[in-house]
């Protein structure tokens, strides 16, 4: 008897397997990065490739929840849509009822809930995306949270989701240096070189949105992350020529 | 169910919980739902209206009413000076009735208006302060919680509620004073005073209030505000209960007899 039929069943060792293949979609969207430094928070994108007839522009894998908050996600970008559209709803109802602004942490959380109330209800499937979310508190720290199709969510230091996630994820470990997040130019290479570790041509298909503190959110054009890009590649031949002469 | 979300077919429960909220919601600012059903077509205050004396039958029920209360603003915090008598018309229910409610040690609400409407909701509002603590781990601002209890009376509005009561606290923002009553009115100020024995009070807190006055002075300027209005007042009356509220919480200054202090006050007169 298969398991993965009714999602609100358990299997008999323990696995609700329209959860697990809810991770499995993720796996297969496009790559997302999120890094946090101390005054600025960073969330790249793998831009597909658009066909010619298609605009470029219709296509937004990062949303801005609230002016101290967005979000990148992973997976389907229907089910997105609807998560972005009700995290939205409930920050202003947030600023209504509380007149302050939502911390990421609470906006993560309902986020989660949702997530997890669609993995128990009858007749509905787990929502098939895993986003980034990241911004500044009230006052003035920074976050970076991970949520999952089950509905968990975690604070991250810098995280990767979707295709090649763990590959990047083994990347950031290695080259994440606390000092470093002091300079946000810093953050934002470490962002563009784990992309780059996964996205096939370069530059031109990275997407990047940036955020220093008291600040709104900022999409980077084009030329900047080709600048950025430019930069990396001097330094990594640099680094090769050390390398060759020691 | 799954082929009514589709269908968009909402039953009147759902159609009614779309304005108010609905379920459990685990975010839930306040009571959204409604926490007394109340029939269509009933009519609560005209109710009310028809039992107490000015009403026909001779039935003559008189809520608790009468107080005075006052907060004000100055360069070390927030006084907040109330009296405790609890008239039910010209019967004195209580002369020692407690109009402060301790929240949570940054957090004091004051009571007037109907006793049992006051000390209801402002006990549903402790419950939904304590709730936010727990989870989001940080204590509920003074405006978050002004704005909880206003939204509570917001859902009775017209229904014959009666409560005005002043939310004082310290949060992030520093000091913070809100007057909040039945009518869903909230107002963010740096002085107010409730009941019906206010005008005496502001007369008096008017007149003495200078914004570098001493701690002492507040006092003694919050203590005379009560004291007085008590004097003239007739359903205000008993001790004066008398707050500060600190960057570190609040603490309770004194609980004097008004009596005590009006002699004090007007030496030569008697």
């Amino acid at each position: 008897m298969s398991y993965d039929r009714a999602i609100t069943v358990f299997s008999p060792d323990g696995h609700l397997f329209q959860v697990e293949y809810a991770q499995e979609a993720v796996k297969k969207g496009s790559t997302a990065v999120g890094v946090r430094g101390k005054n600025m928070v960073v969330l790249g994108v793998e831009k597909k490739s658009v066909t010619k007839l298609q605009d470029d522009r219709t296509v937004r894998k990062i949303c801005a929840l609230d002016e101290n908050v967005f979000l990148a996600f992973a997976g389907l970008t229907a089910d997105a849509r609807v998560v972005v559209n009700r995290a939205r709803v409930e920050c202003q109802s947030h600023r209504l009822t509380v007149e302050d602004p939502v911390t990421v942490e609470y906006i993560t959380r309902f986020i989660s809930n949702i997530k997890q109330r669609y993995t128990q209800s009858n007749g509905r499937r787990p929502f098939g995306i895993s986003s980034l979310i990241v911004g500044f508190d009230f006052d003035g720290t920074p976050k970076l949270y991970q949520t999952e199709p089950s509905g968990t969510y975690h604070a991250w230091k810098a995280n990767a989701i979707g295709r090649s996630a763990k590959t990047v994820r083994e990347f950031l470990e290695k080259s994440y240096k606390e000092e470093d997040m002091e300079s946000d130019t810093n953050v934002i290479k470490l962002a563009v070189r784990a992309l780059l570790e996964v996205v096939q041509s370069g530059g031109k298909n990275i997407e990047l949105a940036i955020m220093k503190r008291d600040e709104p959110m900022k999409i980077l054009d084009q030329q900047e992350i080709e600048e950025y890009v430019t930069t990396i590649e001097n330094e990594k031949e640099e680094a090769e020529k050390k390398k060759k002469k020691t | 169910m799954a082929l009514f979300d589709v269908s968009g077919y909402k039953n009147h429960l759902e159609l009614r919980g779309n304005i108010l909220g609905t379920g459990v919601r685990h975010f839930n600012f306040g009571t959204t739902n409604q926490e007394f059903a109340v029939p269509a077509g009933m009519d609560p205050s005209g109710f009310l209206k028809s039992c107490s004396r000015e009403g026909q039958g001779g039935v003559s029920i008189d809520l608790n009413h009468g107080t005075t209360t006052l907060a004000f603003k100055f360069r070390h915090g927030v006084i907040v000076a109330v009296d405790s008598r609890a008239s039910a018309g010209s019967y004195i229910a209580s002369k020692e009735a407690n109009k402060v409610i301790e929240i949570n040690p940054y957090l004091l609400g004051t009571m007037s208006g109907s006793a049992a409407d006051c000390q209801y909701w402002e006990r549903l509002l402790a419950k939904e302060c304590r709730l936010y603590k727990l989870r989001n781990k940080k204590r509920i601002s003074v405006s978050a919680a002004s704005k909880l209890l206003c939204n509570m009376m917001l859902g009775y509005r017209g229904m014959g509620l009666s409560m005005g009561s002043m939310i004082i606290g310290w949060d992030d923002k520093g000091p913070g004073l809100y007057y909040v009553d039945d009518n869903g009115t909230r107002l963010s100020g740096r002085m107010f005073s409730t009941g019906c024995g206010n005008s005496y009070a502001y007369g008096v807190v008017d007149s003495g209030y200078h914004e570098d006055m001493t701690v002492e002075e507040a006092y003694e300027l919050g203590r005379r505000g009560i004291t007085h209005a008590t004097h003239r007042d007739a359903y205000s009356g008993g001790v004066v209960n008398l707050y500060h509220m600190q960057e570190d919480g609040w603490i309770k200054v004194c609980k004097e007899d008004v009596s005590e202090l009006i002699h004090r006050y007007k030496k030569g007169m008697f």
